[in-house]
């Protein structure tokens, strides 16, 4: 799993059915100080996340998982959202 | 199976179900020389690793699952063991 920030948010009239009713977020992946790291994504969203806020995600065939029994078609998707980031090295 | 790090932790109240109650590290992931390498990762943790421990991980998916063991789960890294000592570079012949 990665941390990343939402920045933003996509939407798609025409897509695979299965999308259907799934949002989908514009994440920044960051380091645990905050500063981004790489390119920004798009992920669907299983928790409800918004705006700016931290988040942790999952990524490849295990981002489809959190909406099981439904097959989502996805490759990268928000599972949590982070209250707390404790760096102690 | 990779080595890395571990540099904290994150605190989620709201994540996935199947994640409940799991400790959830931040890991830097290290090459086997001991240098740092690409951006840190959140791993489930089963084993009580603690800060600045070095740990043997995985970022396979399926096996992240097995580790979790909750079936299908949205989980692709976990923590396989806390490193004592890395032999690592030298030849039968020293």
């Amino acid at each position: 799993m990665q941390l990343g920030i939402v920045c933003g948010s996509l939407v798609a009239s025409r897509k695979d059915d299965r999308l259907e009713g799934i949002t989908l977020l514009v994440i920044q992946p960051i380091q645990p100080d905050g500063k981004a790291t790489g390119k920004a994504l798009i992920a669907t969203d299983s928790m409800g996340a918004g705006p700016g806020e931290r988040v942790f995600w999952v990524k490849s065939k295990e981002a489809s998982n959190p909406f099981a029994p439904l097959e989502v078609p996805t490759d990268a998707t928000i599972i949590g959202i982070v209250d707390l980031v404790n760096v102690e090295a | 199976m990779l080595i890395g790090r571990v540099i904290g932790n994150i605190v989620a109240t709201k994540k996935d179900l199947k994640l409940d109650g799991e400790k959830l590290l931040l890991i830097q992931p290290l090459e086997l020389s001991g240098a740092a390498k690409g951006a840190p990762i959140i791993a489930i943790d089963r084993m009580g690793a603690g800060p600045r421990e070095r740990v043997l991980y995985t970022q396979d998916g399926r096996t992240a699952q097995q580790i979790l063991g909750r079936g299908t789960a949205g989980v692709d890294a976990a923590v396989l063991g806390v490193i004592d000592e890395i032999d690592f570079g030298t030849t039968a012949h020293g």
